[in-house]
């Protein structure tokens, strides 16, 4: 198969970047995405070019270091794939395709198609974890769990914290992962304990870090490689709302005391 | 003349590490504040032992070159992890943990570690179940258990399909609480390219920011490498694109030893290759063996019509199927070890009756299961492989066998490391998949997870303590000492030739040939002729890569071919190493097997007598032959036996 492609360049954080095109020939449909552009690295290296530069680690689609708006989308035409599992078999012989990187103020370009994610590590570190430590926890069987919720609290803490859902929303929120979290924590008993505080914590880094709001059009759910859906905002925004409520009611008999 | 000393505690082997602990010395919390500790490596072993580190009050500096910790390669982990609980009642215990990995290793691993490594077991279950991973549950909410290879009891937890994701997110959630905390600073995006030592004692390492390209100086008491196994040498392999040796064999060249580097394992269920252009290979668990069954037509005529497309898999009778590991180990059927299922799959195709377009690939079949079990029943246990499975091959395994075939998965051998996982550097420790200890010559399924997680949370934590006792007057160091400036002299010294070089090819297309290479003298069978060819051609490779590679851009920036550069000239001097390990040990054992040494029936003979040893290799400098030291194994507990799966 051949395709044109037109891949945004940008030497570095600082530097403005563009759209180039590139055209590349002989591609076996089986191949993956990121073997389409290794393809078109080795003909940049022998040929004296400088090659793209892309995120992408495991690419068996569970590391999340991938990500590329493929012709707009993030993670490309396929739903529930990652682009490291995105096949050349669901292009067209001939197109032209368009590769950028995610787009929102909380990513920032690092190199061509790589942007920085670690606002997702300061919203785990701001409280997306349960405070236990090494040492000193009961036996694995102490505490029963519904197979129903810890079920459920699987799908959610399957994220891959790869950002689709921020590069997907209008407003780069980050909703989708933030939810995903909490409600994986909240939905165990293990993680029930500090649930207030967490996610109150959570969101309030999510603020600070420049992401903006939820105004539910779903296209974090639609652009999810993992198939996290919504239910996990409202899950969030029940347990935010009844932490300040508890948080209040808490205040009244404090004050009242 | 040996060097190497494993301070194996005295006594039963079931009393060494309780022993060991009341005996080891301790650093007081002040004291602790004081000493600062590296870790290199985010993945199980590492994110849990900078976790544990920091919450015990050291400081603690952890490196990765991933833009997140939470990315490590364990990450891709699938089956589960083992633990000796005994839930099921089926007659597990630690005793019975420590005897299958033993002999699954093939006896080629050291009785006291893998004992510690069943006993601690247990409490990783439970430290995760209270970090919120979420394990299967039965639906009285209690946690429930899978088999896996290897073994003949239910000992292994998951999480689908998906249990190192669960278990890293795990570590990173405890590791992300540290760093917020202030205990561990974290240097992502960071290639740790040398270690430093200060009068033989580890003391830093030089690391370049892969973002700035910067050269950093960073020092320490203490050095822990975790940055996972080698297997990338193959360049087909299931590991992750970035994973590599360099860390492990920068402190190679700096002294620590490096043992049974030869010894890989071949995972015998992933996707088969397709083409010349493929980057990776990718796993399908080895619990899809429990209920599917792997076969390879009988005759040829239907292994002809089957490559022609005229005919399915189905239309092939039951009697003319060849259930092969069902035929050859009744004992055990499709639930064989790992290197076993792997010679299997490769002894069928190299006798013509392997199926799929290349013919190098077997079937695992689930009809039968799909049948006795139901389609939903199919779908929760192995759901999300089987739709990784057809995202790849466009093929639905509901429908049609998956076809598989072996592929290079995991490293046994590392660094060497003695009973405190320390290397032969003082101060410089090697845990989880980089350090060679407790698998042997080949890993039981499920037992990765466990032994990352085991050095991390509950054995390094212990045992760096008795070593940073008799540092807490030692100062914090100076990075601009004559040893940092020399090992970063040195790094920038080794990119600029790279760099410099005035070649015209890809990095990738040198990898390629090692890769080949490796596959073919240094794989699934190896023997002295072929082994002797190896090393001739990666001298030459050796040779023509040190002046024939382009590196495009410059070295003050974001540059994945300079990266990739290094990872790939380490990779190569590591291929002559392995080649040279497979060649000395003139017996067959677990992954490694040497065709001259089998027995009639076509199983790994080994020869104890001669080769029950540790193979641990001295760098004696750029062009000079390493030196091998051995560390005879005692097996005290364990008879040794020639091991059987029928």
């Amino acid at each position: 198969m051949n395709f044109t492609l037109k891949i945004w360049r940008q030497k570095n954080a600082t530097a403005k970047g563009e759209m180039v095109s590139y055209n590349v020939k002989g591609i076996s449909s089986d191949s993956s995405f990121f073997e389409m552009l290794d393809t078109l690295n080795q003909q940049l290296i022998e040929s004296g070019g400088d090659p793209v530069a892309f995120d992408h680690d495991c690419r068996e689609g569970i590391c999340g270091t991938c990500s590329l708006y493929i012709n707009g989308r993030p993670h490309g035409p396929v739903k529930g794939v990652t682009t490291c599992q995105l096949h050349m078999r669901a292009f067209k012989d001939g197109v032209t395709i368009n590769v950028e990187p995610w787009r929102a103020k909380a990513f920032p370009v690092i190199r061509d198609l790589i942007v920085d994610r670690s606002a997702f590590d300061k919203i785990i570190q701001a409280g997306g974890f349960v405070s236990v430590n090494t040492g000193g926890v009961p036996d694995a069987n102490t505490i029963p769990v519904p197979k129903e919720k810890s079920d459920a609290a699987f799908d959610a803490a399957t994220c891959i914290g790869c950002g689709a859902c921020v590069a997907a929303c209008s407003n780069a929120a980050a909703m989708l992962f933030i939810g995903a979290k909490v409600s994986h924590l909240a939905l165990l008993p293990q993680g029930r304990v500090e649930a207030a505080k967490r996610v109150e914590k959570m969101v309030a880094c999510m603020d600070e870090l420049g992401f903006g709001n939820c105004s539910n059009t779903y296209a974090c759910e639609a652009e999810c490689p993992k198939g996290i859906t919504v239910v996990n905002i409202a899950r969030m925004n029940r347990e935010f709302l009844s932490a300040k409520l508890f948080a209040e009611k808490e205040k009244i008999v404090q004050d009242s005391l | 003349m040996t060097r190497l000393n494993a301070r194996i505690p005295e006594g039963p082997v079931a009393e060494k590490w309780t022993a060991y602990k009341s005996g080891s010395k301790l650093v007081n919390p002040n004291n602790k504040r004081k000493l600062d500790i590296i870790v290199i490596g985010t993945g199980l072993a590492g994110a849990s032992a900078a976790s544990s580190l920091g919450q015990l009050g050291y400081n603690v500096k952890v490196f990765c070159y991933q833009d997140t910790p939470r990315r490590a390669h364990s990450i891709a982990a699938q089956g589960g992890i083992n633990a000796a609980k005994n839930y099921p009642n089926d007659g597990d215990s630690a005793y019975r943990l420590f005897y299958d990995t033993i002999k699954g290793g093939d006896y080629r691993a050291r009785e006291a570690n893998v004992y510690r490594l069943a006993e601690v077991s247990n409490q990783i279950i439970d430290l995760c179940v209270a970090q919120g991973v979420p394990f299967a549950r039965e639906y009285g909410g209690l946690l429930t258990n899978r088999s896996f290879g290897g073994a003949q009891v239910s000992r292994t937890f998951y999480a689908r399909g998906q249990t190192g994701q669960q278990l890293l997110l795990g570590a990173y959630s405890a590791l992300s609480r540290q760093i917020a905390a202030g205990s561990v600073t974290l240097c992502n995006r960071r290639d740790v390219l040398d270690m430093v030592l200060v009068d033989g004692k580890a003391r830093g390492v030089i690391a370049r920011n892969l973002v700035t390209g910067e050269i950093e100086r960073h020092a320490a008491h203490a050095v822990v490498i975790a940055s996972g196994g080698y297997g990338n040498v193959f360049f087909l392999s299931t590991n992750a694109m970035g994973s590599n040796v360099t860390p492990a064999w920068s402190a190679y060249r700096k002294g620590a030893m490096f043992a049974n580097p030869s010894f890989t394992q071949i995972h015998p269920t992933c996707i088969p290759v397709h083409g010349d252009a493929q980057s990776k290979l990718t796993l399908m668990s080895e619990s899809l063996r429990n209920d599917g069954r792997i076969w390879v037509p009988a005759k040829m005529k239907d292994v002809e019509k089957l490559r022609n497309k005229e005919i399915k898999p189905s239309d092939i009778a039951e009697a003319d199927r060849d259930y092969y590991l069902e035929r050859r180990y009744p004992a055990f059927g499709n639930l064989v070890p790992r290197d076993v299922a792997s010679r299997a799959a490769k002894e069928r195709c190299d006798a013509g009756f392997g199926v799929g377009s290349t013919g190098v690939a077997v079937f695992l079949d689930f009809a039968d299961a799909i049948k006795r079990k139901g389609h939903d029943a199919i779908d929760s246990l192995y759901g999300n492989l089987f739709q990784m499975y057809e995202q790849i091959v466009a093929e639905s395994p509901y429908e049609t066998p998956m076809m598989i075939y072996p592929a290079v998965h995991y490293t046994m051998g590392g660094l060497w490391v003695d009973y405190e996982l320390m290397t032969t550097v003082p101060g410089l420790y090697a845990i989880g998949e980089c350090n060679f200890s407790d698998h042997g010559a080949n890993r039981l399924g499920a037992s990765a997870l466990m032994q990352g997680l085991a050095d991390g949370y509950f054995v390094l934590p212990y045992t760096i303590g008795n070593y940073l006792s008799a540092e807490i007057h030692t100062p914090r160091f100076d990075t601009s000492s004559s040893e940092f400036k020399l090992a970063a002299e040195g790094v920038t010294d080794r990119l600029k030739q790279i760099k410099n070089c005035g070649g015209k090819e890809s990095v990738d297309s040198f990898h390629r040939r090692l890769g080949k290479i490796m596959w073919e003298y240094c794989g699934m069978a190896r023997n002295d002729a072929g082994l002797t060819e190896a090393l001739y051609q990666l001298t030459e490779l050796r040779q023509e890569y040190s002046r024939g590679v382009r590196i495009p851009g410059g070295l003050d920036e974001y540059n994945p071919e300079l990266e990739k550069a290094c990872r790939v000239g380490d990779f190569i001097e590591l291929g002559q190493l392995m080649v040279r390990d497979a060649q000395q040990r003139r017996e067959s054992c677990g992954g490694h097997f040497r065709e001259e040494y089998q027995t009639s029936e076509g199983e790994a003979l080994r020869n104890d007598e001669e080769f029950a040893f540790v193979g641990a290799w001295e760098y004696k400098g750029r062009d000079a032959a390493a030196a091998l030291h051995r560390e005879e194994l005692q097996f005290k507990e364990i008879k040794l036996s020639q091991r059987s799966y029928k």
